[in-house]
């Protein structure tokens, strides 16, 4: 990705707040984001809410790329009235590593984590009841890890359930 | 007796099961109700039903062919699902819809988010015990779809926008039929208004149910018009203008008591202020092409971009990654319906069983888009 440094007032605040744990902070196609170490996320974003006014957590979610080390990106967007502002906070995060739940900052991010635990399997520490949400609590796996492929779950389940071949 | 029946006999609560199949969840909503007598203590919704796995069939499609499955999310929407997709795309690609594609977008989207408030409030109205306005919202429903039809041959699911602009040109009769449509509408909201409005049934149904406040509405990401009757004047499209919505005049309704009647009437008003924008705009439709020069083959350079439109439920957004092949890496849509459909358990909170139904209404949600 031929992102672009990014360096403003902003940044250099939370350069001194953050350190080191604010790995990157670039743009791509004028839209402005961050790279931040895992355990950082949530006290950046509550940082963001409280002294920043980014006051609405937009969206959450995640992409996996299986051949890093770090395979799951989470991603968080922000937005901010005041500023007209949106601001994308990305985190790197091995597989089997916990992240931490936004829901103390931004409740909103209850459904929104829980959403991205159906999929990828990732689990929320301090989350109040992260289950399933979209899929049903029998379901073995995560369905957007890349390793699942629509034909390889539709071949196991015809082949569980039906005791054919599924031909696909 | 044991401690079991013990507990159970002092308890006053009931657990009540309303969905999934049930006319006034718009859908295969399950909602659990923890009820004291009347009163709602908790809700717990069970959503998932219609899951189809949008986000991962994307991944396994191109660009291109990925484009008919997001009419399929808000099903009553689809114009803006296709719009906010297309335009996603063409920020990875950075081109831009020529100015002709660009005000008939405009138009399309602006019809559809009437069409999308008229089955709204002719459902809700159904829901509380008004059966009349769901005819009269129907008949003029029925107008737009008719406009869709002549345009696309589609009525619902209709596949309008391409990435880059648009596939058909106008019909010869576009303008007019839109012209009739905007001369004649406003006269039929008012008749709805008069039905509702005034009326002495609805308005102490609908006033101080289900409160949701500016401070909720923005620590649970709700957004759209259950936003701004909060008292929040903030639309994307004024925000941040796309499709060239900055050239057109027009005011962001705002209620300031958050409750089921000020959201009534922020979505009445955003029907008139639509007729406003369409009406500019099918004066202005310029002449020139209708397609940007996009390659054959959709290939966008990698990168990741969030693009969002004011979709008429709330901010609809689309988060897609490319890796430079030719299939998406990652397409994921952050519903407006999902997330207003989680301020349900706030609004419900202390309410009265008859009003759960109200509130559900109120929010707007489409089943198809809060599962995807």
């Amino acid at each position: 990705m031929a992102a672009e440094a990014w360096d403003g007032e902003l940044t250099a605040a939370l350069r001194q707040e953050f350190g080191e744990s604010l790995e990157k902070s670039a743009s791509y196609l004028g839209q402005r984001f961050l790279v931040v170490a895992p355990q950082a996320v949530v006290s950046l974003i509550r940082h963001l809410k409280a002294q920043e006014s980014f006051d609405m957590l937009i969206d959450l979610t995640a992409v996996d790329y299986p051949k890093r080390d770090r395979r799951f990106e989470l991603i968080y967007e922000i937005y901010s009235f005041s500023r007209n502002e949106r601001l994308r906070v990305k985190a790197n995060l091995a597989d089997g590593e916990a992240a931490q739940s936004l829901t103390g900052v931004h409740p909103g991010a209850n459904w929104l984590e829980r959403e991205v635990f159906d999929m990828f399997g990732i689990r929320f520490e301090g989350h109040p009841g992260l289950k399933r949400i979209l899929l049903p609590d029998d379901w073995t796996g995560h369905p957007l890890r890349k390793e699942h492929s629509i034909i390889g779950m539709d071949n196991e389940w015809v082949s569980r359930n039906l005791g054919i071949d599924s031909g696909q | 007796m044991n401690s079991a029946t013990e507990t159970f006999l002092d308890s006053n609560e009931l657990v009540l099961n309303m969905g999934p199949q049930h006319p006034s969840t718009h859908g295969v909503l399950r909602v659990i109700l923890k009820l004291d007598g009347e009163k709602v203590i908790s809700t717990e919704c069970i959503i998932g039903y219609l899951h189809r796995g949008v986000e991962k069939i994307a991944e396994n499609r191109t660009y291109a062919m990925f484009v008919p499955y997001v009419d399929r999310m808000d099903y009553v929407a689809a114009v803006s699902n296709g719009l906010g997709y297309c335009l996603a795309i063409e920020k990875l690609l950075s081109v831009e819809a020529p100015p002709r594609a660009q005000v008939t977008r405009v138009i399309l989207t602006e019809l559809n988010r009437i069409a999308s408030h008229l089955l709204w409030l002719g459902t809700h109205a159904l829901d509380i015990g008004a059966m009349t306005p769901l005819f009269y919202c129907m008949r003029e429903r029925e107008e737009v779809l008719k406009i869709f039809e002549n345009y696309c041959g589609a009525r619902l699911t209709t596949h309008a926008f391409r990435i880059g602009g648009l596939q058909y040109q106008l019909q010869e009769t576009f303008e007019q039929e839109v012209r009739r449509f905007c001369a004649g509408f406003p006269a039929k909201l008012a008749e709805y208004e008069e039905l509702l409005t005034g009326n002495r049934i609805w308005v102490d149904r609908l006033t101080g149910i289900g409160i949701l406040r500016e401070q909720d509405c923005k620590e649970l990401g709700v957004t759209g018009p259950v936003l701004r009757a909060a008292g929040v004047a903030w639309d994307l499209r004024k925000a941040q203008p796309y499709s060239g919505y900055e050239q057109y005049e027009f005011a962001i309704p705002t209620r300031q008591n958050g409750d089921t009647f000020d959201r009534y009437m922020v979505r009445i008003e955003e029907m008139r202020q639509s007729i406003r924008i369409i009406q500019q705009a099918v004066e202005r439709i310029p002449d020139g092409p209708i397609m940007a020069k996009v390659p054959k083959v959709i290939k966008p350079p990698v990168g990741e971009v969030y693009v969002s439109i004011e979709a008429p439920k709330g901010e609809l957004g689309y988060f897609v990654v490319s890796d430079g092949s030719l299939h998406p890496y990652r397409v994921r849509v952050r519903p407006p319906s999902f997330l207003n459909l989680q301020a349900l358990e706030r609004m419900a909170k202390g309410a009265l069983v008859a009003d759960v139904v109200a509130i559900i209404g109120t929010i707007d949600i489409v089943l198809g888009e809060v599962d995807r």
